[in-house]
């Protein structure tokens, strides 16, 4: 009985950690969805290119774990403002279609490309995080997973508070709201939209150097962000709240599948998520806090 | 549609008719022989490319009636052609079917199989069907890998042989002149399915859903019917490609292969059924025109760094999704239909 309730709550100890990380992920697509209506297809590949860059900073040019980690941001904000500047701005007016299409075609493109410089096979990444694991009354958390939530936490706040008091989170989220109207009060929209395009790309540098500690770092790392799609589709693709908790649902969900239901049925944790999602989208398609949007058959 | 001057349509059946004018006719008799002498005068290699375009055009059509025509956006188009594909070889090894037979089942069987996901998709739109028609697309391709009772697994499964009145349809050739067939007859239903009233629902729907409906057209029968049919060509292309291959397994049938099919009919234009065709030899015969031309770098230069992968393939794929969707979102039938009406009102602009 108490190795049952042992074994449950560590599963749920890990389901948060991986949870807490899809979270931030999550909100990456909620900020560049909240600015410009669109979904980026290509997040997953920016995650997998900044873990890529992390390590070739700590083991090339030997940087410290922390001036690499804040490096891997900055460039993949710049990077974030390039494809904005350069891919998705001549594409503002087009059809949503074509905008979606567009990030899908720069996330195949990314994903070679990777490989092609970086290499396909897995990658050791230096992890700053000691390997003995903290053990609290039989429950095992690995150092890396402790800090993978703490720092996806403190994310997440600094988030919450950011669109919530700061005057540019809130210009954001005017811009969201009525790009017209947000233009004439005075609000720089391009700006705004390359803004989003920095900062989600950022939170991507974050969750990928976050994951790299705790997965087989290769290029299916990309894969995780398509993970993520149920997990804001859960929570509302607009809200920032939303991707947190439906991060930690999915990833809570999705370990307990695996830790109970792999036995019976192999390899079932890999699509527990998107079943959930198939789920969700018939029952509640616009998601536990997003805005309802009715579509009409 | 811009028409030759000095034609005149005088009757509803004239204006009605697909091939309007003699020289239309004549073009499509040239054309017919074409196809017909083709395969006496390429080599092998070639023809088998050909082929596979042709089998790609079948898969590109049905997309582009959901996606295109209809504007239901779907990134598991491979799931479709996986169904078709095995249901062909689960049903041929088990049954012992004749092709005639399990070609058009396969269709029927991935179309049952599409309403039922079109069913539950229809209160999405936009984002949200992309979506769910991509976990959609993942779930296959986990069951293909999984269910080895049924599917074999990883391993992959060996498609049976099409006999017909005795004699095995195994050679290149034999099979270019069924797949042709099939790409005929389903691109002409297709074309004049468009054309009818049907069709019409279907582009009323992608312009404006409620304007469809106030106009009395059915939304949740027209698009589950969208759905259906572009699996049923889904189906087909699948079932053939079985048949042509010999052999299938689940590892080719991922979300890039969907993706491969969104760049095909983004290429060569949306809601165009010329468009599919376009598009679909432009994605099967620009990697050829690539290898051939690296192998030549390689060759002339003594490079032996420039070697086309399938990384650079689906790299390729990328980067002509983006430049056509920026530059020319109209696809390769845009881009003619410009080219032919500036020829025609020759020397007015327009």
């Amino acid at each position: 009985m108490v190795a049952e309730l042992n074994y449950l709550l560590q599963l749920i100890v890990s389901g948060l950690a991986v949870g807490s990380v899809y979270a931030v992920i999550g909100t990456g697509f909620v900020v560049i969805y909240k600015a410009t209506k669109i979904l980026n297809f290509a997040h997953g590949e920016i995650l997998m290119l900044a873990a890529y860059f992390c390590v070739l900073l700590i083991e090339r040019f030997h940087f410290g774990f922390l001036p690499a980690f804040f490096l891997t941001l900055a460039f993949c904000a710049l990077f974030g403002l390039g494809i904005e500047r350069f891919i998705m701005r001549p594409m503002i007016g087009e059809p949503i279609f074509a905008v979606v299409m567009v990030t899908l075609g720069l996330s195949i493109i990314l994903r070679p490309l990777t490989g092609m410089v970086f290499g396909f096979g897995n990658v050791m990444f230096p992890s700053p995080f000691p390997q003995s694991p903290i053990v609290i009354s039989k429950i095992v958390v690995s150092h890396a997973h402790l800090w993978t939530f703490i720092i996806s936490c403190v994310v997440m706040v600094i988030f919450f508070l950011f669109f919530k008091y700061s005057k540019l989170g809130i210009a954001m989220r005017a811009a969201a709201d009525r790009q017209t109207v947000a233009f004439l009060m005075g609000i720089n929209v391009k700006r705004i939209f390359s803004l989003s395009w920095a900062i989600a790309a950022a939170t991507a540098g974050i969750s990928g150097v976050l994951l790299a500690n705790v997965l087989v770092m290769n290029l299916n790392l990309s894969f995780v962000a398509i993970k993520v799609f149920p997990a804001i589709i859960l929570g509302g693709l607009d809200s920032v709240v939303g991707a947190l908790i439906g991060g930690l649902i999915i990833g809570l969900f999705e370990n307990l599948v695996g830790g109970y239901l792999d036995l019976y049925v192999s390899g079932i944790k890999e699509i527990s998520a998107y079943i959930i999602l198939f789920v969700i989208l018939i029952l509640r398609p616009y998601g536990l806090f997003g805005t309802k949007e009715i579509e009409r058959v | 549609m811009v028409l030759r001057s000095k034609t005149f349509i005088e009757t509803y059946q004239e204006d009605l008719s697909l091939f309007r004018t003699i020289w239309v006719k004549f073009w499509w008799t040239v054309l017919l022989f074409t196809l017909i002498l083709l395969p006496f005068f390429v080599g092998r290699y070639t023809l088998y490319t050909i082929n596979l375009v042709g089998i790609y055009i079948i898969g590109a059509i049905g997309l582009n009636i959901l996606t295109g025509y209809t504007g239901q956006i779907s990134i598991g188009h491979a799931a479709f052609l996986a169904i078709g594909a095995y249901t062909t070889t689960i049903l041929g090894e088990r049954s012992g079917l004749h092709f005639y037979v399990l070609i058009p089942l396969s269709g029927v069987i991935t179309t049952i199989i599409g309403i039922g996901v079109g069913i539950p998709c229809l209160r999405m739109r936009g984002l949200y069907l992309a979506m769910a028609t991509m976990s959609f697309g993942i779930i296959i391709q986990y069951i293909l890998f999984q269910w080895e009772g049924l599917t074999h697994g990883a391993l992959g499964m060996a498609a049976p042989h099409i006999i017909l009145w005795g004699f095995k349809v195994d050679s290149d050739r034999k099979f270019y002149f069924l797949i042709t067939l099939i790409v005929f007859l389903l691109g002409f239903s297709a074309k004049n399915m468009m054309r009818m009233k049907i069709g019409r629902a279907f582009v009323a729907i992608r312009d404006r859903d409620i304007a469809a409906e106030v106009i009395g057209v059915d939304l949740t029968r027209y698009k589950v019917m969208a759905f259906g049919i572009s699996s049923f060509y889904a189906g087909v292309s699948g079932s053939l490609f079985a048949y042509y291959t010999t052999h299938i397994n689940p590892e080719y049938f991922t979300i890039f292969l969907s993706v491969e099919y969104l760049a095909m009919i983004i290429v060569g234009g949306l809601g165009s059924i010329l468009g599919s065709i376009l598009g679909a030899m432009f994605i099967g015969i620009v990697p050829e025109g690539l290898r051939i031309f690296f192998g030549f770098l390689n060759k002339t230069f003594n490079l032996s760094g420039f070697v086309f992968t399938q990384q650079l393939k689906v790299i390729t794929y990328g980067v002509l999704i983006i430049l056509f969707l920026i530059f020319e979102s109209g696809g390769l039938v845009g881009l003619w239909r410009r080219i032919k009406t500036s020829f025609k009102s020759w020397p007015f602009t327009y």
